[in-house]
């Protein structure tokens, strides 16, 4: 019998052995996988500030490295809260500690993305991380690198620095190895993606080769905050429940239910604690752990609790989203853009919002070859992978008969999908795609539908005006011929004039123009 | 009397010129007052196309129709329209003649105008006939030729160069093509007494050689399968001017019966037109009673000649008894025959007993 030597490992460790859970697998990749998670982390900081972001991102070549692939230095700069001195080492040196383990809407949940973009660097490069940052006071320059096998920072310096111009935020900069070329792509498309939901953004960024991609803020303003809220009873699990068990102050579990669920009065907590077969008065600390997992189940299955509240949830907003969309896609006044947000709806007890969007008209057609391009979105973040294992590509491809809203399968069509909540229902670690929840599902089929039923009264009338303009050309093209000839055949010098005549024909025309122009609106099908 | 002949003609092609302006002065008016211009002619979509037993012949009912250029769908055919007249005026005062294909062929390069096909030219020029009630052989419109006559008929001339000369249609040996010149000619003297139409041309030269014309008195026609229209105008005026019979000789099949039908109650397609058919003219074979009477050699009808025979005799041209039995003798015996098959019984069979006897017989 062979001797089996157990062993504790510790999270940087797990990460640094499975780095592909967080989207590392392979040098181009990699470079995409740490720009997204740094600049995420960027525009959650600036959110908090409530101020618009600056965000600037530089990516220089150091050296070829024998592989094939360039170690590149990665900087990224923002005007966040910035970190306060004292947690800087922490933050960016180990793994899962963070600000993000409340219950509100966030985009990365991990609370890693930042640490483990420094620690894919380090072990590529083993060169330490500079981070500088300020929340209004002194700057502090860290030097530092992780120690992957304790899970915790090990400093090499700390500088502290006048802040004579009073600027707050942070910047990172570290050495990875990489290929830029190979994830140029799609290291574009997530930033302009990226500025297409996030408006009020101003992004820069300066690539290798030295170009300069502006993605400029076409508004100041910025969506609410998401408020933390208590969980949901359904949406609980066993760990979290006997947490809450340990740490109450309750001294009775219908005060217990009241105190840290959402939505939970007197009467809910009473009658689904002896729906539970559970005793109101009892104290929690007398919870066996059976009782405990007795609960989190009736939970489940107990139907009167009201439903989640979605204010812990930050949709983009119709006029928002609107305006990311025109400024990205580059549409023009006449061009088609409806904007559908949903009412709050919930999936296993977690709150969630679908907001979608189609553009449609002729500055789509010129950047397209025909055919549905898709855009997804997840708590304001691009997915730019898998989209046909996707829950959108499903709604877009299956439950959606195009050809009721006059789509044919080479229609230019852009359609934008964003689902907020408080999980997202992806369906892998590495979160490339949504799963097809059957509410998320059906929600995100309801928006494109609606947003569908405004495109048809578009095409309908481009059709239309099309056909009209068809028509006065035809006019145009016979009515002149026909006054020839008949002079001709009548022996007469000169033609009759059918400038009147073309007159008649045209006079339709500027109506049917002027409605094209203005986006139909479905009254009272939005939700 | 030449004289008289030649302006004869150049009237006939005056007051045809004067239409076609007229037609001009209309559209011309039309736009003039504001108005999009508009042509009424009679409809010749299959519903108003009516057998008319007293004239033994299809005409047009009374059903109008307007072309209208405020119509998206019409205003391309009105303008096609419009230039075609003007073409045909052309063609009138030029003194010249052209052909459908050449018609086609005319509009190539004229934007907007151009026709897709010969089809659509053509269907251009009938309705320009159905508009002005004229036959397109007076716009000097006229079909490629392919028909070809032989006999004792003096002809005298009225196209350009040739007004006044006269010619005798024995002069040459292969028969004198039907062209435009033969068909605006004057018919001015004949010792026949009476026509023989032959589908075939092989036929056709067979008659000639063995002098079939004098054997039988006869103008001598050949019509090279489905005869033209100014074959059957000349069908028509040898019988009517010159009080000629006219007899039929087909292959013994459906396609065969229907070109002699043709030539003696007109088709369907120039309704709109009257003086092409001759309902004197007589078929006088090849029958399907004559396969049985002569042991002619046969082939199998094919299932579309089945088909076909079966709607010749739903047609109300077929009514009669001789056309009823014949087609109901074909499909008994579901047999067909060509001309070519008397030859079994020698090369002047056909011109020394069977003529004879199908003459005798009527």
């Amino acid at each position: 019998m062979t001797e089996v030597e157990y062993q504790s490992i510790s999270p940087s460790d797990f990460f640094y052995r499975n780095r592909e859970i967080a989207g590392f697998s392979n040098p181009s990749r990699a470079i995409y996988a740490a720009v997204r998670e740094l600049v995420e982390n960027s525009l959650d900081a600036c959110e908090a500030r409530r101020v618009p972001p600056n965000i600037y991102l530089r990516i220089t070549e150091v050296a070829a490295s024998e592989t094939g692939s360039s170690i590149y230095t990665l900087r990224i700069e923002d005007n966040g809260t910035g970190v306060p001195a004292e947690h800087i080492p922490h933050c960016f040196g180990q793994v899962f500690y963070g600000s993000k383990y409340t219950l509100k809407q966030a985009r990365g949940t991990f609370g890693l993305g930042g640490t483990i973009t420094i620690l894919y660097g380090q072990i590529t490069t083993h060169k330490p991380v500079r981070i500088t940052s300020s929340t209004g006071g002194d700057i502090h320059e860290y030097e530092m690198m992780i120690d992957i096998e304790h899970n915790r920072p090990l400093i090499l310096k700390h500088t502290v620095l006048d802040n004579k111009k009073g600027w707050r935020g942070t910047a990172v900069e570290l050495q990875l190895e990489g290929d830029y070329s190979r994830s140029r792509y799609r290291l574009y498309e997530y930033l302009k993606q990226t500025a297409m939901v996030n408006p009020y953004a101003d992004i820069t960024f300066v690539d290798p080769r030295g170009r300069l991609y502006r993605f400029k803020r076409a508004t100041e303003q910025m969506p609410p905050l998401p408020k933390p809220v208590k969980p949901h009873p359904h949406g609980i699990d066993v760990e979290t429940f006997r947490r809450l068990v340990a740490i109450t102050k309750a001294r009775s579990m219908k005060a217990f239910m009241m105190e840290h669920f959402q939505g939970v009065g007197p009467t809910t907590a009473e009658k689904f604690l002896r729906a539970a077969k559970i005793n109101p008065k009892a104290k929690p600390s007398s919870l066996k752990p059976e009782d405990i997992v007795r609960l989190v189940r009736a939970a489940r299955e107990f139907n009167d609790f009201i439903r989640p509240d979605p204010s812990c949830l930050s949709p983009i907003g119709v006029e928002l989203l609107e305006t990311g969309i025109r400024k990205e896609l580059n549409l023009r006044e006449d061009d088609f853009l409806k904007v559908v947000q949903r009412k709050p709806a919930t999936y296993l007890g977690f709150p969630f919002i679908v907001e979608a969007a189609i553009a449609h008209g002729k500055s789509i057609a010129k950047q397209s070859r025909g055919g549905i391009t898709i855009y997804r979105f997840a708590n304001r973040i691009p997915l730019l992978f898998d989209e046909s294992s996707g829950v959108v590509w499903k709604v877009v491809n299956r439950n959606i008969n195009w050809a009721t809203y006059k789509v044919s399968s080479d229609t230019p069509l852009v359609v934008v999908v964003h689902v907020c909540s408080t999980k997202i229902p992806y369906k892998t670690v590495g979160k490339e795609y949504m799963a097809d929840q059957p509410e998320v599902e059906r929600e995100i089929t309801n928006a494109l539908r609606s947003a569908a039923r405004s495109l048809r009264l578009y095409i309908a009338r481009s059709i239309r005006l099309a056909h009209e303009k068809r028509r006065l050309n035809i006019f145009g093209k016979y009515l002149p011929k026909i006054a020839e000839f008949s002079a001709k055949l009548s022996d007469r010098e000169e033609p009759p004039d059918v400038r009147p005549l073309l007159a008649a024909v045209s006079a339709s025309l500027p109506e049917v123009e002027k409605k094209i122009s203005e986006v139909p609106q479905i009254v009272g099908q939005d939700s | 009397m030449s004289d008289k002949i030649v302006s004869d003609a150049e009237k006939q092609r005056e007051s045809v010129e004067l239409y076609l302006k007229q037609l001009g002065n209309i559209i011309y008016e039309q736009i003039e007052n504001r108005e999009f211009p508009w042509i009424m002619m009679q409809s010749r979509s299959t519903d108003n196309i009516i057998y008319d037993p007293d004239l033994r012949q299809y005409v047009l009912g009374d059903r109008m129709i307007r072309r209208h250029s405020r119509n998206i769908r019409h205003i391309r055919p009105f303008t096609q329209l419009v230039w075609t007249a003007w073409f045909a005026r052309e063609l009138l005062r030029l003194r010249k003649t052209s052909t459908l294909r050449e018609v086609y062929y005319s509009a190539r390069g004229q934007r907007d105008i151009e026709f897709k096909n010969q089809a659509e030219s053509d269907n251009i020029i009938t309705d320009l006939e159905t508009a002005l009630n004229t036959p397109r052989e007076e716009f000097n419109i006229f079909p490629e030729e392919r028909s070809a006559i032989f006999g004792d008929l003096t002809i005298e001339y009225t196209v350009p160069g040739y007004e006044g000369k006269r010619m005798n249609l024995t002069e040459h040996p292969d028969g004198v093509m039907i062209g435009p010149a033969l068909t605006s000619s004057k018919f001015v003297e004949t010792s026949a007494d009476k026509v023989l139409v032959i589908e075939k041309g092989a036929m056709f030269t067979r008659l000639v050689e063995e002098q079939a014309h004098e054997q039988f008195n006869a103008i001598l026609i050949h019509t090279a399968g489905q005869s033209p229209r100014s074959t059957r105008s000349i069908i028509h005026r040898l019988n009517r001017d010159h009080g000629l019979p006219v007899y039929i000789f087909t292959d013994g099949d459906p396609w065969g019966v229907h070109i002699a039908m043709v030539i003696i109650s007109g088709s369907a397609n120039a309704a709109h037109l009257r003086g092409l058919a001759t309902p004197e003219a007589k078929w006088i074979g090849v029958w399907a009673t004559d396969i049985i009477k002569y042991k002619l050699p046969t082939e199998n009808l094919t299932d579309y000649d089945v088909k076909r025979l079966k709607e010749l005799t739903a047609d109300p041209r077929y009514k009669e008894e001789l056309w009823q039995r014949e087609i109901a003798t074909f499909l008994k015996i579901g047999k067909k025959a060509e001309l070519e098959a008397f030859s079994r019984y020698g090369l002047t069979y056909i011109v020394d007993e069977y003529l004879p006897a199908k003459l005798e017989g009527l």
